[in-house]
């Protein structure tokens, strides 16, 4: 009776659906963007609706592959001492026209310096606008390694480095790299507006930027002068929907196309589903736990190695990934060249992690506190719950626990400046090279950044990693990468935990779409049949 | 009245101060460097620090700080979202109109049912009805509001498929956000009545769940104030006079019991907000609830500072309105 | 003495209120023997026993009569102790705002004037805000935990506390009894405890019970919000978040504690109305 009269309102309304708009793709995103300009983010929702979408960049990966290929360079030529990095620009490529403005001219070596200098000279008009952090510019150290650019002619750029870099190319094909337009930057500065170009950005990707509602909604529209032709959806929206369920229930009701995350606990559901397809392929990740190694007790190799013992990491495959994963034996995915498959083994083994604890000093165990992660991730789908597993396999050894967690950004500040004790992290990789694990998470030069969490500095481990980024030769290189993972397997700064399957799920309509090993999304392919 | 209007507003500023000491407060409790809170950890520059710095006036005694702050907020400056990087005050405006629009809707349901709710089960007092119909009361106004959403969505979303999930009109539709309720902005569309439909269906779920306990109190209070009413000196005259029962009810009774209930909708305003909070939460709906919350736990606290006392100001001025309301509704109340 | 035969009469005719203390001495039984009654540590996992349904169910087992959460953790058990952490809350808050509020309100309505408009206007501050707004503002200052949850939750009960002792004590304070008394010199302190607050016990009981259904819901929304109790503490609005997204794979995970929420705040909220029924036909 309550509700009477909203059940009868509810039958009118069901009645009246409105016809579905043709050529609108709708994706449920995950997480809003936090600014339209992928040089200033570190976050997939942001290059989702930014360097995605919008921009391009001087190189490209192709679809569904790390290997790269020619974007908005034609072609490069590389000098004999691998300093110097010659591109040929593509001629014709058309930046987007808005309301606000119309491109009188054509990409050409312009926009390539001003995108760059904008990120690496801190005197650049641009460099302070929107906060003037190019966190990953600089963690990749492209401020170093790039000493200079010049421009040849209109269509010609030179890179000059300061020292060898074997993956050069490919950091340029990374989001941090697109490409923006300088003419559009010059009008914005003469009407004093700059950080526009951060908020209503003008790119030459296949779509063109609309409106952003925060929080709620991003629209696109197809660009029609795309140098690789017109997208085949006209419209393209981003849904921003945070929780993974109701991501999934929007899929099922139609009113979303495409699921980029899913949680584990949906996808029985999603294959069950007659209107959905689910597309998987294993995760270029690896979720993992990292030990503070300069704090007591983890300074003591004999303390992680009781640890190891003492998790039970299949359990965690089966409560938390569903079985979607499996058990992580290193910290590079097997997916990546250069995989160690023969590493030794710690086994979940209780007895074994109280001996080496007594042998440690500490048979009575210890309290500690353990971070969990505080937002979903291919590589982590529920860190809380894995906190609560971990926190109940340590306390069999007498290590009692407290889990803690913080918003994701203060998350990351305070593992920065080394306040954790045991933390739960993990990494996709964004270019498809082992140095973008190993050297970007582990070696003695990461500790400073805060991106090795472990604040573990072994000497030979990161000589290593400096000689594998010079040798040019696949072979050599993947040799060396394997010498790593067996010091890594000796030492033990991480427990690593899983390398997870990623899963795309969307209508049976949808065609055309190319899941990426890289975690970014690409709609441009994408058709309706 | 303007007497009145005076006064009420005379009262209210207290209330006032007091809110802008507790927002003023609130940064400087947290444990930890107040710059930082307000800046966010990550990606703060030394020019950016000192700007802050000066802005709040963080060298000089606390009650310069205070006054400092009380300016900025008089002048609309509530600080800066350390997330999106936008001034509080528009994120606010630009959020408001969509928990309003709900809370509207919320509150019309539960007049137009909990109303009639109450007067029928005043008239058929101690019967079935009666108790069936106050059971059901009970248990709305104890409902746990976060759960009963989550079992209407699993109902009518997932199950019939009669509603959709979450947010406030299907993305199908481009809808320009000029006056920021959905259902206006809606009918100005392209799409025009397709939009207002699908905006309309949004609004149905979260609308019932925000309402159920205003409902509750409603009926509950509708019949209490009609049974207190008809044991009047008034009525019983009435009823000697020989009129029928219906027309006492409806012409005598219940324009008199109604003043209570204005008090209860009045008092409903706060329960609708912190209901929106949970509400809005749920259903993904981008309002101030979800706002605030959301900004809890990534500890923006320029957004927590500001919105509180965006909402408390809110609150403050509704049920000012409510109490000028009532005065107006009760002439007894005039002289007083 | 006969005050109080009269008090067990009315109740014994007053069906709501027996029932709901009847409800209410199970809720007890639950939260004070909760080691003894269930089956296991609500901490405790079992591995690879993973959602399992209740035991009516397909794939459902005896052992564990109300299945296993995400986890493998008993749902029953966690339901157990998830009654004592609510029941505890709820009494922990009335006991918290009724000491503060006690203090406060009869301050105010004892002594008037300047301290007693102060009182009230931070009473306007406090109801000015939405009360879950308000101990979300708490928290964010404090920090997400169980206790932190309860002071907050507290807070929020205050003001409703100090208003109705305050306005009590207002209207018995030029009562004949006790004008007669400050005609004899009585002290403040034997006014106020000795002949004023026995005779406004009625409301302050009545709002004390429903003290303690708001703190009940309350807490259980901080949890749902992610901002009251923490892992792995079994509190009923926490397990419900946490098994929000099963809604669909295993809905008795959403169902059971929102069930018991509900009784919970259920049973108080008509306690409440029984017992204003009895001692203050008035305040109908």
């Amino acid at each position: 009776m309550k509700y009477f009269f909203g059940i009868i309102t509810l039958c009118v309304l069901a009645a009246c659906t409105p016809a579905k708009n043709k050529g609108t793709f709708v994706f449920c995103a995950e997480g809003s963007p936090s600014i339209f300009n992928p040089q200033l983010a570190t976050d997939g929702a942001t290059f989702n609706a930014s360097s995605q979408p919008i921009y391009n960049r001087l190189i490209a990966f192709k679809p569904g592959t790390t290997e790269v290929k020619p974007s908005l360079a034609e072609s490069w030529d590389i000098s004999d001492d691998g300093l110097e990095y010659s591109f040929y620009l593509r001629r014709g490529v058309k930046f987007h026209q808005t309301k606000d403005f119309t491109p009188s001219r054509e990409f050409n070596a312009d926009d390539v310096l001003f995108t760059f200098n904008r990120q690496r000279d801190e005197a650049h008009p641009y460099h302070l606008v929107s906060g003037g952090t190019y966190e990953y510019f600089k963690s990749m150290e492209m401020d170093k390694i790039i000493k200079d650019i010049i421009k040849v002619d209109n269509y010609t750029v030179k890179f000059i480095l300061s020292r060898k870099e074997a993956p050069f190319i490919a950091n340029l094909a990374m989001d941090f790299a697109s490409i923006l337009s300088k003419e559009y930057a010059d009008q914005l500065e003469a009407s004093g507006s700059k950080d526009k170009i951060d908020n209503e950005p003008i790119g030459t990707g296949p779509f063109v930027f609309k409106r952003y509602i925060k929080d709620t909604l991003v629209r696109y529209e197809s660009h029609k002068n795309y140098f690789e032709g017109p997208s085949k959806i006209k419209k393209l929206v981003f849904a921003i929907t945070p929780d993974a369920n109701v991501r999934f229930q929007k899929l099922k009701t139609g009113e979303c196309h495409f699921v980029g995350q899913t949680s584990p606990t949906d996808l029985e559901g999603m294959r069950a589903h007659k209107k959905i397809k689910l597309l998987q392929r294993p995760g270029m990740n690896v979720g993992y736990l990292a030990f503070n190694t300069q704090k007591i007790p983890f300074k003591k190799l004999l303390v992680r190695r009781a640890i190891y013992h003492a998790l039970n990491r299949k359990s965690y495959i089966e409560a938390i990934y569903l079985g979607y994963a499996s058990v992580a034996e290193s910290p590079l995915p097997p997916v990546i060249w250069g995989y160690h498959s023969g590493l030794r083994k710690y086994e979940y083994n209780i007895k074994k992690a109280k001996a080496l604890l007594k042998k440690a000093g500490y048979p009575k165990g210890f309290e500690t506190t353990l971070w969990t992660l505080p937002i979903t991730r291919p590589y982590n789908p529920n860190g809380k719950k894995m906190g609560e597993l971990m926190q109940s396999d340590l306390a069999r050894v007498g290590i009692k626990v407290n889990l803690v967690t913080y918003d994701w950004p203060t998350y990351l500040a305070k593992i920065n400046k080394g306040e954790h004790d045991l933390v739960q992290l993990g990494w996709t990789g964004d270019n498809g090279d082992p140095d973008n694990f190993l050297g970007v998470l582990l070696s003695c030069a990461a500790v400073e950044p805060g991106s090795n969490a472990a604040r573990w500095c072994n000497n030979k481990f990161s000589a290593l990693i400096i000689k594998a980024k010079q040798v040019s030769n696949v072979g050599q290189r993947s040799k060396i990468y394997k010498e790593l993972q067996v010091i890594f397997k000796r030492e033990l700064p991480w427990v690593p935990i899983a390398h997870s399957i990623t899963f795309k799920a969307m209508r049976s309509n949808v065609y055309g779409y190319i899941q990426s090993p890289l975690g970014t999304e690409n709609f441009y392919p994408i058709e309706f049949k | 009245m303007f007497k009145i209007v005076a006064q009420r507003i005379l009262i209210a500023i207290p209330t006032l101060i007091g809110v802008s000491i507790l927002a003023f407060s609130l940064i400087r409790l947290v444990p930890g460097d107040p710059i930082l809170l307000l800046l966010g950890e990550r990606g703060v520059s030394k020019e950016m620090y000192i700007d802050i710095q000066q802005k709040l006036g963080l060298d000089k005694p606390v009650i310069e700080q205070y006054f400092y702050f009380l300016s900025n907020a008089a002048k609309g400056d509530f600080g800066v979202s350390i997330v999106s990087k936008k001034p509080v005050f528009d994120e606010f405006i630009s959020r408001f109109p969509a928990t309003v629009e709900l809370g509207f809707l919320a509150m019309f349901w539960s007049i137009i049912i909990g109303i009639p709710l109450g007067v029928v089960a005043a008239i058929k007092r101690k019967t079935f009805f009666d108790y069936f119909l106050m059971s059901g009361a009970l248990v709305g106004y104890s409902m746990p509001i976060f759960w009963w959403g989550l079992m209407l969505i699993l109902v009518f979303s997932v199950g019939l498929g009669w509603t959709p999930v979450s947010g406030r009109i299907s993305p199908f539709f481009d809808v320009d956000p000029v006056t920021g309720f959905m259902l206006i902005d809606s009918l100005k569309s392209p799409e025009g009545w397709g939009a207002f439909v699908s905006s309309l269906k949004h609004l149905i779920l979260p609308s019932v769940v925000l309402g159920t306990i205003p409902m509750a109190a409603i009926a509950r209070m509708t019949r209490s104030g009609l049974l207190e009413v008809l044991k009047k000196d008034y009525i019983r005259t009435a009823k000697a006079k020989g009129l029928s029962f219906y027309t006492i009810v409806i012409k005598h009774a219940f324009r008199n019991a109604l003043i209570p209930v204005v008090t209860v909708i009045g008092l409903m305003f706060g329960t609708i907000l912190t209901g929106a909070i949970l509400t809005e939460t749920i259903f993904a709906w981008p309002g101030i609830g979800r706002w605030i919350v959301a900004s809890v736990t990534s500890r923006d606290y320029p957004v927590i500072q500001g919105g509180v006392m965006l909402i408390a100001f809110v609150v403050i001025f509704v049920n000012m309105i409510v109490d000028l309301l009532y005065v107006w509704i009760d002439p007894k109340l005039r002289d007083s | 003495m006969t005050q109080y035969k009269e008090f067990l009469k009315k109740l014994k005719r007053n069906t709501g209120a027996k029932i709901s203390l009847a409800l209410l001495g199970v809720l007890c039984f639950f939260a004070l023997f909760a080691p003894f009654i269930a089956p296991f540590d609500p901490t405790q996992i079992f591995d690879g026993q993973l959602k399992l349904p209740p035991f009516w169910l397909d794939g459902g087992e005896f052992k564990f009569l109300l299945g296993t959460d995400d986890l493998g953790r008993d749902q029953l058990s966690r339901l157990i102790y998830g009654a004592r952490v609510s029941l505890g809350v709820g009494a922990l808050v009335v006991i918290l705002a009724l000491s503060v509020g006690l203090v406060l309100g009869v301050i105010s309505g004892y002594a008037g004037g300047w301290v007693d408009s102060l009182i009230m206007r931070i009473v306007d501050v406090l109801m000015s805000m939405p009360s879950i707004l308000l101990a979300i503002v708490i928290v964010s200052i404090l920090g997400p935990s169980l206790i932190n949850g309860v002071i907050a939750v507290s807070v929020m009960a205050l003001p409703a506390f100090i208003r109705i002792v305050r306005a009590s004590v207002m209207a018995e304070k030029h009562a004949l009894y006790v004008v007669a008394g400050q005609n004899f010199g009585a002290s403040h302190l034997r006014q106020v405890f000795i002949n004023i607050l026995p005779n406004v016990a009625a409301p302050i009981i009545v709002q004390a019970t429903l003290g303690f259904s708001d703190g009940i819901l309350n807490i259980a929304a901080l949890g749902f919000l992610g901002l009251g109790a923490q892992a792995p503490t079994s509190e009923w609005g926490t397990m419900l978040a946490d098994a929000r997204s099963y809604i669909e794979t295993a809905p008795w995970l959403v169902t059971m504690p929102g069930v018991c929420i509900l009784i919970a705040v259920l049973t108080f909220n008509i306690l409440g109305d029984g017992l204003r029924d009895i001692l203050d036909p008035k305040l109908r």
